[in-house]
């Protein structure tokens, strides 16, 4: 076999990157069908109202009967008045279209045409979701700083210190078990009652978040070198520090970018959270205020914009993993 | 051994080791007595679990005897590993994944402390010795089992400790390459002066290495018979042709039988 048929082979085992393209692409059309079909018996209640003040005759004709009706039945006894259903102002669940516009409007359009876009005032909108994402984006990277330090030092006494080891763990378990929404009020009390307040008790949150995949991966990974890796440094007479350098914390890299990857989604969701209550910007902020005042369209642009972060997020630090595992010789 | 040319490095005396397990203990050596000379190559036989890898970890102090003593240099075993005596070759390469092979080579030579010159230097004349000096900059996975081999045993050798254990090697490669290494061995046992205490599965390897054979037998284990040997230092491989290897190696199999019987 010549090595011209055995690449050809080797190419030939693998899909072509782009024949995964369309199952994704069916996939999110489905979503999208899924989606627009949804939203007629969603919001049929409010578009009848709207039908019958605009004369036009629905049944039944009584809004106190309709409330109590289901909205299917509403549906199959109005066929022909559901125009308004992917056109309202206030709609209770948005079309697609329409969260995609109000996304538009809120980033490209706010920002190069707004009164307070960056194009005339230099600095980013305040409506802008380009400014709150970036402030849910700041206080993440902060959270998931801390979280990561702290998860990894907390790893490294875990496995140095049996006292650590015993006394850690069951608290940092404890602490995954209460519902971060209830919790984060509290941190955010305690924080300004003590004069911190802006970005940091959000990172804070975050930190909370993120810290434990990293420690229960990094006392996996520090604790994976064999018996014979460990034997080995201590026929060099290796000290304990020497020991962590050189020996657990290398062979603990792969298990670190994956706790990375849970440890940087979990702190983009703790800094959402943290801006609940605080209301002074962020994704978590919008989303709120577009639940405050019936703005479906909003509230779905900013959660949108979030799963984007998010994934993109998780992407660089496989990106990252991949680059420093090829480096380290170690690529899978 | 009766009548030691040179004083002894490594001196075992009635030693004992019984591991305690869930099933009750392990007599895993029982009264070991010997003295290994210096500049000594002394080769360790016996059937599997006859507890040659034990006896190393002892002198290496990853175990600690449960009765008898044992000196190394003089000092106790456990002392002589915090003063770096030995170098240790393990059953497996055991090279660290995201190092590359200098950089496994290096790693001893980091931790005691050596110039980064000196490192350089000693990393290209062990990779040198064992014939892998293009293979500096490449990972373990890129090398075959036998090369990962020799490059464990440049690694215990690339801060020069005066004793090397070496436990089965060459267990794993084939009887070609297991020639090559031999011979090696022998030349650079031979420039260096080294005592060299290895453990090995096989009669001819043993015999044609070795200075003194030790013969070992299982449950407890136990040594059974020293032969000192009459071969010459020098030694082509075709010396395990003649009659005198070939005495040797008989002997040396009567006593692994003897083992057995009782
Ligand atoms: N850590 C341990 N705990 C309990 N028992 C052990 C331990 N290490 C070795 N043993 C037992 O001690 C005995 C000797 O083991 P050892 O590894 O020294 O044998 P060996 O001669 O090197 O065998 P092989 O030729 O197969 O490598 C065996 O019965 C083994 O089960
Ligand atoms: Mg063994």
């Amino acid at each position: 076999m010549t090595d011209a048929t055995v690449a050809t082979q080797g190419a030939m085992r693998r899909w072509p990157r782009w024949l995964s393209l369309p199952p994704v692409l069916a996939m999110v059309l489905a979503l999208i069908a899924i989606w627009y079909v949804a939203a007629v018996p969603m919001n049929v209640h409010e578009v009848l109202t709207r039908a019958e003040r605009a004369g036009i005759a629905v049944s039944p004709d009584s809004a106190v009967l309709r409330r109590d009706m289901s909205a299917l039945a509403l549906v199959a006894r109005n066929p022909g008045t559901l125009g308004e259903s992917w056109s309202l102002d206030r709609p209770r669940l948005p079309a697609p279209h329409q969260v995609l516009v109000e996304l538009y409007d809120s980033t490209i359009v706010e920002e190069v045409t707004g009164r307070r876009g960056i194009v005339r005032t230099g600095s980013l909108s305040n409506r802008s979701l380009v400014y709150h994402g970036w402030v849910t984006l700041n206080a993440t990277f902060v959270g998931f700083l801390i979280g990561t330090a702290l998860g990894v030092v907390l790893a490294v006494g875990i496995v140095h210190s049996r006292v650590m080891d015993l006394s850690v763990m069951p608290w940092a378990i404890v602490s995954q078990t209460i519902p971060i929404v209830a919790l984060a009020p509290m941190i955010i009390v305690v924080l300004y009652s003590i004069g911190i307040q802006g970005l940091l008790p959000k990172a804070v949150i975050s930190a909370y978040l993120s810290f434990f995949p990293v420690v229960v991966g990094m006392v996996k990974g520090l604790r994976s070198p064999g018996a014979m890796q460990m034997d080995l440094m201590r026929t060099y007479n290796a000290p304990a520090s020497t020991v962590l350098w050189k020996l657990r914390l290398p062979a603990s890299v792969p298990y670190l970018f994956a706790s990375l990857k849970i440890g940087i989604a979990a702190s983009l969701v703790g800094a959402i959270v943290g801006e609940l209550p605080v209301q002074q910007g962020g994704l978590g902020a919008r989303m709120l205020a577009g639940s405050y005042y019936g703005q479906t369209a909003q509230i779905w642009a900013a959660l949108i914009l979030a799963a984007a972060l998010a994934a993109l997020l998780v992407w660089a630090v496989g990106w990252l993993e991949r680059r420093t595992l090829a480096r380290m010789g170690m690529a899978a | 051994m009766a009548q030691a040319p040179e004083p002894a490095v490594i001196r075992a005396d009635h030693l004992d080791l019984t591991f305690q397990t869930d099933d009750g203990p392990v007599h895993a050596l029982r009264d070991v007595t010997l003295d290994i000379p210096n500049g000594a190559f002394v080769s360790f036989i016996g059937p599997s679990g006859c507890g040659k890898t034990t006896l190393l970890r002892c002198i290496a102090a990853l175990e600690t005897p449960t009765g008898g003593s044992l000196t190394v240099n003089g000092m106790t075993a456990d002392e002589a590993r915090r003063a770096r005596a030995y170098g240790y070759v393990f059953q497996a390469a055991g090279l660290y994944p995201w190092r590359t092979i200098g950089g496994n080579i290096r790693l001893p030579l980091e931790i005691m402390g050596f110039s980064k010159a000196e490192q350089r230097e000693r990393v290209a004349r062990v990779l040198d010795l064992v014939e892998l000096s293009q293979f500096e900059k490449k990972f373990p996975w890129q090398l075959s089992g036998g090369m990962q081999q020799r490059a464990s045993i440049a690694r215990a050798l690339a801060f020069d400790a005066d004793i090397l254990l070496m436990d089965e090697p060459f267990g794993a490669l084939d009887e070609i390459v297991r020639d090559r290494l031999n011979e090696e061995l022998l030349r650079l046992w031979d420039k260096t002066n080294k005592t060299i205490a290895f453990v090995t599965h096989s009669i001819p390897e043993a015999v044609y290495l070795s200075t003194h054979i030790v013969v070992m037998s299982p449950r407890p284990g136990r040594i059974t018979d020293v032969i000192e040997s009459p071969l010459p230092k020098e030694r082509p491989l075709d010396i395990r042709d003649t009659p005198q290897f070939i005495e040797i190696a008989h002997r040396v199999r009567e006593g692994l039988r003897a083992g057995y019987e009782e």
